[in-house]
């Protein structure tokens, strides 16, 4: 003992942080804010620091050229020992990382702790939170499969958007004409050193900061920050209440660090590394790419938004999002802090998470993309064959051949890009069924030039025959009466 | 009797140590961006817009689209199976061919085609092109891609170029040749 504590006075004598670290651990904060809402900073952190030794195991192991990272990556799964669980715990980290740094930023948004004097601290966090993105998608890329080269056709397409610039852009992005080796060597660098490098710095003005200000104080309905008393005030209430941050508010953070790291450990067991999915050759086009979980919002919006729209949309949104994000201390600076009491900031949280929530479910399902199988996967429920003329059933093989099936359901089974047509003889006559199967509209190719006159008769035919029992199809009334 | 230290004297001389250092960075910072530009001022290589064969024209039978592979002619020995890319040709008639994009012109994703039904489909959002290769429905602003073309004594070639993209299309867009 009498050895360690030499060496320790050895050692301190020269660095001197001894003093330094005893301030900053027993630094006050408000009694209240020792607090298990306070947890998901130092969580996030965690999550980086597992990022951090995986990413560096995995770097061990990894090739970044385009010819070897896919078949590296197969060999990390199959025959390194554990290589699968490093790369599942790497990929599970990444999920969770973002999730809680966005807990973490409506925590502190909600608590109003982005208020004076803690603006920068806010606005380093909002950096902090692009560079995280931006680490999950250049990660996702660096998994070279179908989907990362697909992925990097999205982007590119979205950068080549930006007027004038554009190209240059795509080829700055790319390292070249297309996508290929140049392209993943570059971003293996920002993955692994351009944005750690970041990501490590913000991270250390951002805990300096919350260190330097105070752990902010549980919001009061009523008590309201001003420039000119909140720093006198702060101090009073760590003076009157204050309790040392080691240990009476570590210890949470401590144990709800390890149930993240639990967490993370257990999804990396049970449902293992993410990919890698097919081989990134452009040659094969039977795929359907789709980003990571943490992008299918934004893969969502790119199908919803109207085309027109969809460039200024695309190029100024993020600009305006960010740009809002940035401002909100300095707009908001000072004020009520209590989210009781802030019922916009409350209804704001609620509109973008179910907003992002909805459009992730609808990039997940993506029911605007045709179910390329389905003419030749799904049968025709027999209960729409039974008791059909023969020209009726001619036209039911005409719906499959001319693959009707991949954007419309019958049974429920088949693309949902068109509505299901299993009652649609109820609401369109003969003549609007033959018009829209031949001009089409609404979001429905014309196919006059691919059905003949016998194909379409038969097609109308069959689809005439599609209502309930007991409810007649759709008749032109006037037309009727002329027959 | 000592010569008081002049602040004005030190502090012009660490304004000109931080402007020399500082001008020798840019220099030196030049040549970097220079680097960092590289994709875009290298300017294009000889093999980036040559043409590549796609194999002889009997493979494409006329009224019939058929996926054809090349290699791109700008290739790194690292790129591995990137450096392949694909193509859609459809010989319209016996001296006509439309080469198109396998990329989508909304967001690049490889639109199949569907024989039957005579439509490119796109797994991503739903794109819909017709067999000439106009647009069809879904959110693309325009028709597929297309790449110039040329047969040379009975092999059917395209100019190659960079992959395209709504902001930079394939190099037939600017230059037909006159029998398309």
């Amino acid at each position: 003992m009498r050895v360690i504590t030499a060496i320790g006075a050895w050692l301190d004598a020269r660095l001197q942080l001894a003093a330094t670290l005893r301030d900053t651990m027993e630094h006050p904060v408000p009694r209240e804010s020792a607090s298990w809402a306070y947890v998901f900073g130092s969580a996030a952190l965690t999550a980086f620091g597992l990022q951090v030794a995986t990413g560096i195991l995995l770097a061990f192991l990894y090739v970044p050229s385009a010819g070897d990272a896919w078949n590296s990556l197969q060999n990390l799964n199959q025959h390194v020992a554990l290589g699968w669980f490093v790369r599942a715990l790497h990929g599970w980290g990444s999920n969770f990382m973002i999730a809680i740094v966005l807990v973490h930023m409506v925590q502190v948004f909600l608590f109003g702790a982005y208020k004076f004097p803690r603006e920068l601290t806010w606005v380093i966090g909002v950096l902090l939170l692009l560079v995280t993105l931006a680490m999950a998608f250049t990660g996702q890329v660096l998994r070279f499969d179908q989907d990362a080269y697909w992925g990097l056709g999205i982007g590119a397409s979205i950068a080549s958007r930006v007027p004038v610039a554009g190209p240059w852009l795509v080829e700055l992005m790319l390292g070249g004409p297309i996508i290929a080796g140049a392209t993943l060597s570059r971003f293996f660098a920002l993955h692994v050193f351009a944005i750690p490098g970041l990501l490590i710095a913000f991270v250390a003005v951002h805990v300096l900061l919350v260190l330097k200000l105070g752990v902010n104080e549980w919001p009061m309905p009523g008590r309201l920050v001003r420039r000119a008393t909140y720093l006198r005030e702060y101090q009073e209430i760590i003076h009157r209440d204050g309790v040392p941050f080691v240990p009476n508010a570590v210890w949470k953070d401590a144990i709800f660090s390890g149930v993240i790291l639990l967490a993370i450990g257990g999804c990396a067991l049970v449902f293992g590394p993410f990919g890698p999915s097919g081989p990134p050759d452009p040659t094969i086009i039977q795929t359907a790419p789709r980003p990571d979980y943490f992008f299918l919002w934004l893969y969502g919006l790119l199908s919803l938004l109207p085309p027109s729209a969809e460039t200024p949309i695309l190029l100024i949104g993020p600009a305006i999002g960010i740009a809002a994000l940035l401002a909100l201390p300095f707009v908001a600076g000072e004020g009520e802090k209590s989210w009781t009491r802030r019922p916009l900031a409350v209804l704001a949280v609620v509109l973008i998470a179910v907003t992002l929530g909805a459009l992730t479910r609808l990039g997940g399902a993506a029911p605007w993309s045709p179910a390329m199988n389905a003419w030749s996967g799904a049968a025709i429920p027999v209960l729409y064959l039974h008791g059909r003329t023969a020209l009726e059933r001619q036209g039911a093989a005409v719906f499959q051949n001319k693959q009707c099936r991949n954007c419309h359901a019958l049974g429920g089974v088949g693309g949902q890009r068109g509505p299901a047509l299993d009652e649609v003889a109820v609401s369109l006559t003969r003549g609007q069924l033959i018009r829209q199967v031949i001009q089409g509209g609404g979001n429905m190719p014309a196919y006059g030039r691919n059905l003949s006159p016998a194909e379409t008769t038969a097609l109308v035919a069959f689809l005439r025959t599609l209502h309930p029992t007991g409810q007649a199809p759709a008749s032109d009334g006037a037309r009727r009466e002329g027959e | 009797m000592t010569v008081p230290d002049d602040p004005s004297r030190r502090a012009l001389l660490l304004k000109l140590g931080l402007l020399f250092s500082g001008f020798v960075s840019m220099l030196l910072g030049v040549p970097i961006a220079g680097y960092l530009l590289s994709p875009v001022l290298r300017g294009r290589k000889a093999a980036y817009g040559s043409w590549v064969a796609l194999g002889a024209v009997t493979r494409f039978p006329p009224g019939e689209t058929r996926l054809a592979t090349y290699r791109h002619p700008s290739l790194n020995a690292w790129d591995g199976e990137t450096a392949r890319t694909a193509c859609w040709v459809r010989r319209v008639d016996d001296d006509t061919f439309k080469v198109f994009a396998v990329n989508c012109a909304h967001l690049g994703c490889p639109v199949r085609w569907f024989a039957q039904s005579g439509l490119f489909l796109c797994p991503c959002h739903g794109g819909a092109y017709y067999a000439d290769g106009s647009r069809a429905s879904g959110p693309p602003q325009r028709g597929l891609f297309e790449y110039a073309y040329q047969v040379d004594r009975g092999t059917l070639m395209i100019r190659a170029g960079e992959m395209p993209t709504p902001g930079s299309t394939a190099d037939a867009s600017r230059e037909r040749p006159p029998c398309a």
